[in-house]
């Protein structure tokens, strides 16, 4: 199937900022490929490029060289149509301080060109439980509204492609609960959606697939599952029958950690690897005499993950 | 073209004037009324008729010209300055808007503004002398000229500014001099022969003069000259509008 967007080849270097200072590399050689319908969790740390990606796409940043392509159309040279279908909530909360929600709302789907909709946008605005705001002005509204309101404005022109960079930075729990939901929502009608996020839970929770960016460098994209299971390491843990002070010399060769109070073996290791080494432990702790009633294993979580693979990264070592 | 986000960014810039119509309007009625009771009924009348007309009544048109100058440079510049300055420029930059729209939207209504608040500094004026206008035609069309000219000169300083202090440098380094030496408040055939060629470097001064002759037919310089010149202005600016489009710059990064 043809992707709906497709990034290419795209490097992004930014000018000076004054005289005399350096130009930037914010984005090296990226390629990538949206697929339709999916959401795309794109993680990276702060200053690894993902709102220069997103503000290439969007038409915001003007890229050095490369490619996009939206929707078979190209974002520089077709625009009006690749605009046409992507919306995008920025991360920076930007709003006309001074009009009401329901006007600026409106003036989104104006700019898009679109006719005016009354109902599609009192069903937004419901939908974002920002309905009985309609009237107030934005700079009396709390931050995490104001998110909502600019979530309104990108979903105003009834996107296919919607861009959410840290949509849920600064926004309490119950909220980003609501903002999942309504991105599975979004998700459910047939639209793409592309996230950036520093909470991986986020990710972890919402994405189909992810993509990690790290000093301007797409480094890994991967299905969530896949990833989680690659590059999983797994731990096991046994819990002893009694407990013990250190870990036996006769076990040493294993590299295991003595946890709960002594009452816990914790062996890691690679569940991809041929030899995980877990017969060799077992036989080793029955030989050692050391008895024992329960095993569990733990498989990393995301966070783990990425963060080994940002620390990888910054040694110069790729994955 | 969409037509609909040149209506949308119109009417926002216009709903963003209305908010504040008072302010817009009042401060440059009472300083105009200021202008004509003291230049007018005080001082003018000591002055002698200038080509048969009351010193009064020459100032008109040239006081209309002033505050659409200042005000279309001050509307433009804030209206395209504020957006970029608070971030939601993000807006207009990712919709399927192409720059002559988003020129259209916020220079139309920048102009659409002047315009009103020069017709109203007309009615006041007719308050305080005697006016009439011979070229009624001739006249709007300055009218017209004028503020778009001007407003697109406000759109690049709005631009090029980056900070409130640039946006509020060039209307007052620039523009008031050129204005006030611009023959608003005197005909250049008052001035030294020297001065007279200097103020011919003033744009300024064909617009007045031009004004000036739609209304009571008396002109300092020819009016096809000063129709020329104000086209060549406007073409100029266009040519820098052009320009920053093509290049991006101080928009996009
Ligand atoms: N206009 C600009 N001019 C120069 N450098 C810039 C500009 N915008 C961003 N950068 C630099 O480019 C790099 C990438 O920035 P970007 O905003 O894309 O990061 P990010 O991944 O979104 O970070 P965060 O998680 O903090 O939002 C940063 O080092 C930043 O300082
Ligand atoms: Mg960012």
């Amino acid at each position: 199937m043809q992707p709906i967007i497709s990034v290419q080849q795209l490097s992004k270097t930014y000018a000076p900022r004054n005289a005399g200072g350096q130009p930037f590399q914010a984005l090296k050689d990226v390629s990538l490929d949206i697929r339709k319908g999916e959401i795309f969790a794109l993680l990276g740390p702060n200053g690894a490029g993902k709102t220069t990606l997103i503000s290439v796409i969007c038409g915001i940043v003007t890229p050095t060289s490369g490619a996009v392509v939206a929707d078979g159309f190209d974002i520089q040279k077709q625009f009006r149509q690749a605009r046409d279908r992507i919306g995008l909530v920025p991360q920076e909360l930007t709003t006309d301080q001074f009009e009401s929600v329901w006007n600026t709302v409106s003036f989104s789907r104006g700019l898009w060109g679109k006719p005016a909709n009354p109902a599609l946008i009192e069903k937004i605005l419901r939908d974002l439980s920002l309905w009985d705001k309609k009237d107030n002005r934005i700079r009396t509204l709390s931050g995490g509204m104001k998110r909502r309101v600019m979530i309104a404005k990108a979903l105003s022109h009834e996107p296919q492609i919607l861009f959410l960079d840290e949509p849920t930075a600064g926004v309490d729990v119950e909220l980003r609960q609501d903002m999942w939901n309504l991105v599975r929502k979004l998700r459910a009608e047939g639209t793409t959606i592309i996230l950036t996020t520093h909470y991986i839970q986020e990710a972890e929770e919402m994405a189909d697939r992810i993509g990690v960016i790290s000093k301007g460098s797409l480094i890994l994209v991967e299905d969530k599952a896949i990833l989680m299971r690659k590059l999983g390491k797994k731990q096991l843990s046994i819990h002893l029958h009694d407990a013990l002070d250190s870990v036996p010399e006769a076990l040493a060769t294993h590299k295991l950690t003595l946890g709960a109070n002594g009452t816990e073996l914790v062996f890691t290791y690679d569940s991809q690897a041929d030899r995980t080494g877990i017969t060799r432990l077992l036989q080793d702790v029955s030989a050692a005499g050391i008895r024992y009633n329960d095993l569990a294993t733990k498989q990393s979580s995301l966070e783990e993950i990425f963060v080994s693979l940002v620390r990888n990264d910054s040694n110069g070592a790729k994955p | 073209m969409n037509v609909g986000a040149i209506k949308a960014i119109y009417r926002f810039e216009m709903a963003r004037w209305f908010r504040t119509v008072l302010q817009s309007i009042a401060s440059p009625v009472i300083s105009t009324s200021l202008y004509f009771v003291v230049f007018g009924a005080a001082i003018g009348s000591r002055f002698t008729d200038i080509d048969g007309v009351g010193y009064g009544s020459f100032i008109v048109p040239g006081l209309i010209m002033l505050m659409l100058l200042t005000q279309s440079i001050a509307n433009a510049s804030f209206g395209i300055y504020f957006p970029k300055f608070t971030g939601t420029i993000y807006e207009v930059l990712s919709a399927p808007v192409s720059y002559l729209e988003i020129v259209i939207g916020y220079v139309g209504a920048a102009a659409t503004k002047s315009i009103v608040l020069g017709l109203i500094i007309l009615a006041t004026a007719w308050l305080f002398v005697p006016v009439y206008i011979l070229h009624p035609f001739v006249m709007v069309l300055f009218l017209l000229l004028t503020a778009a000219t001007f407003s697109l000169l406000g759109f690049i300083i709005g631009i090029w500014a980056d900070g409130f202090e640039k946006l509020q440098l060039v209307p007052l380094l620039i523009i008031t001099p050129l204005t006030f030496l611009g023959g608003t408040f005197y005909s250049i055939g008052m001035l030294p022969p020297f001065w007279q060629k200097v103020t011919l470097f003033n744009p300024v001064v064909y617009l007045v003069s031009g004004f000036r002759w739609s209304f009571y037919g008396i002109s300092d310089v020819g009016f096809g000259v000063s129709l020329l010149m104000t086209f060549v202005f406007l073409g100029l600016c266009l040519a820098v509008i052009a320009w920053i489009f093509k290049t991006g710059y101080r928009l996009k990064t």
